[in-house]
């Protein structure tokens, strides 16, 4: 019992990081219809920051999370203005080349200035929350936070998509970009404000990943990035409550199956499901749980 | 000064020359149709005033400004509203939510809401209707919905493209009377339609697009007695 309630705890946590991961994933879809592979990595860039603030300075964790808010949104920003922006209008498979030479480009940077080596930090603050709930079960600190972290920031995005101008804004640009300008709506600011939106929580996704797995290096986008994106996939490529729930159900599912497959010495096998996950999804139900028909321009 | 006028555009989609040379105005205070065939290029006409297609040549100019390579956004701003082909509703917002889309380049609250009065005036069913979901309703209820909306800029003139088209008889009559009102309080009319019948009945003058370029143009009292109009346009 208390395996299973642990494994599942475990899976909450990762999987409010892949929800958060994912809503960069799903909102940039939704608003600019493009697929930003290079997302993944600026979870690693974020990362990356809040390690190097917390390393090498005597800032607290609060500074190094608004630090790699902040350095990430101006990144993501600037990658649609300088790669994305010139490729408006022309074929996705072209944006999607595109993306992925991003990805590699910060991964490369990364090794450059980073180093080779994954560099292991942990949070005295998340170990100080750790909640022992029986002699065998304790939630940790960076479960705690994620879960938190997670639950506000989806509030906050529904409130304002739903409540305020600007984002209904962005849901009338994602529904039909023609007709919003036609709103007086400028489109590419709406894309850029979606850049950022995704890639701050992108930069709180890259500490929580170090509050999760205490370490950080160059490649440590790609695995959550690839993961998230099936979340996203899974829950409906464009809605938020979607991201959510794939994020949370992606978690849940590779936490149980890395533990069965513990069990037959297969664990190795666990990333690969996400894989299966994601064919299957794309083969029975294209749209996802939440996801909504693309309407085909005529 | 004519309040719009086209100068000579030409438009294509890639190898596609939809407009070749299309010129006309229209005064402030008229309506001006233009008709012509399934094709002939009314929607890209005015897809290029609003500025979401670029003309390879030519010139648009508003109120004497130059507005041809002017971002859509900024059009809209200037006075340039647009009810699109296929009303083009957000199916996802509300009746009300719509229309504050429609009012998005305006700041005064007042205004605003001053504006939602006329439209709901006009449009009584959005007012019932204003907390629905647009998808929900139905096309007629969506083309007023699309008028109104494209009202809320408060524009100085107003593109419509084709909103008889899927209307019953009785709803086509009911919108035409309202495009009629919407230019005698002081908005001016561009009215796109296949049904010339009807768009020559309450326009002051029109032009015939033909295969990407006006074929003819004149007062619209006088092309409804043109024999080629007859012939072509109006069935007889
Ligand atoms: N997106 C597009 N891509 C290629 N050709 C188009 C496109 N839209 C319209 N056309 C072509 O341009 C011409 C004019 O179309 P359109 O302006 O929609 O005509 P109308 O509104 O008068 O029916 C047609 O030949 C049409 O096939
Ligand atoms: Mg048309």
């Amino acid at each position: 019992m208390n395996d299973f309630l642990a494994t599942l705890i475990n899976g909450i946590s990762l999987g409010s990081m892949y929800a958060l991961i994912a809503l960069g994933y799903t909102m940039v879809y939704g608003i600019a219809k493009m697929l930003n592979f290079a997302h993944g990595d600026i979870i690693m860039v974020g990362g990356i920051t809040t390690f190097t603030v917390m390393q090498y300075t005597n800032m607290p964790p609060w500074v190094a999370v608004l630090a790699a808010v902040a350095v990430c949104t101006v990144l993501g920003v600037v990658i649609e203005k300088v790669a994305y922006k010139p490729l408006r209008g022309v074929s996705s498979l072209t944006v999607l080349i595109t993306a992925i030479g991003v990805s590699y480009l910060l991964q490369n940077v990364a090794l450059l200035t980073f180093g080779t080596e994954n560099k292991s930090y942990s949070f005295s603050f998340l170990t100080a929350l750790n909640w022992q709930i029986n002699e065998h079960l304790i939630i940790q600190g960076s479960t705690i936070v994620n879960v938190v972290i997670m639950l506000v920031i989806m509030v906050a995005l529904l409130l304002f998509v739903h409540f305020t101008k600007q984002g209904k804004a962005m849901r009338a640009v994602s529904e039909d970009n023609g007709a919003a300008q036609l709103m007086g709506i400028n489109v590419n600011a709406t894309i850029s404000l979606t850049f950022a939106i995704g890639s701050a929580l992108a930069g709180i996704a890259g500490f929580m990943y170090i509050g999760t797995y205490s370490q950080i290096g160059a490649y440590a986008g790609t695995m959550p990035g690839i993961k998230a994106f099936t979340a996203a996939v899974f829950g409906g490529i464009g809605s938020i409550p979607g991201a959510m729930i794939g994020g949370i159900a992606l978690g849940i599912i590779e936490q149980f199956s890395k533990s069965i497959l513990a069990q037959f010495q297969l664990s190795a096998l666990a990333d690969a499901i996400v894989f299966v996950i994601l064919i299957l999804v794309l083969l029975i139900k294209p749209t996802g749980l939440l996801g909504r028909q693309i309407k085909e321009k005529v | 000064m004519a309040m719009l006028e086209i100068e000579n555009i030409y438009v294509s989609y890639g190898m596609i020359n939809a407009i070749r040379g299309v010129s006309f105005t229209v005064d402030r205070g008229e309506i001006i149709a233009l008709i012509g065939a399934n094709g002939a290029g009314k929607t890209t006409t005015l897809h290029t005033i609003s500025g979401l297609l670029r003309p390879k040549s030519g010139s648009i100019r508003f109120n004497g400004t130059e507005i041809t390579r002017v971002a859509p956004h900024k059009i809209v701003s200037m006075g340039i509203a647009q009810v699109p082909e296929g009303r083009r509703v957000f199916s996802q917002l509300t009746v009300l939510d719509n229309l504050k889309m429609g009012a998005y380049i305006r700041r005064d609250q007042k205004e605003i809401a001053h504006s939602l009065q006329t439209v709901y005036g006009w449009f009584p069913r959005l007012k019932e209707r204003q907390n629905q979901i647009a998808g929900t309703l139905s096309g007629g209820e969506q083309q007023m919905l699309a008028m109104g909306r494209a009202l809320m800029s408060h524009p100085q003139i107003i593109l419509m493209d084709e909103p008889s088209m899927g209307l019953s008889p009785l709803l086509v009559t009911e919108v035409f009377n309202i495009i009629e009102e919407i230019c005698k309080a002081g908005t001016t009319v561009l009215l796109v339609e296949q049904n010339a019948k009807k768009a020559l009945t309450i326009a002051d003058r029109a032009y015939v697009l033909e295969t990407g370029t006006i074929a003819l143009e004149g007062k619209a009292a006088d092309l409804m007695n043109n024999d080629r109009v007859k012939k072509a346009y109006l069935g007889e």
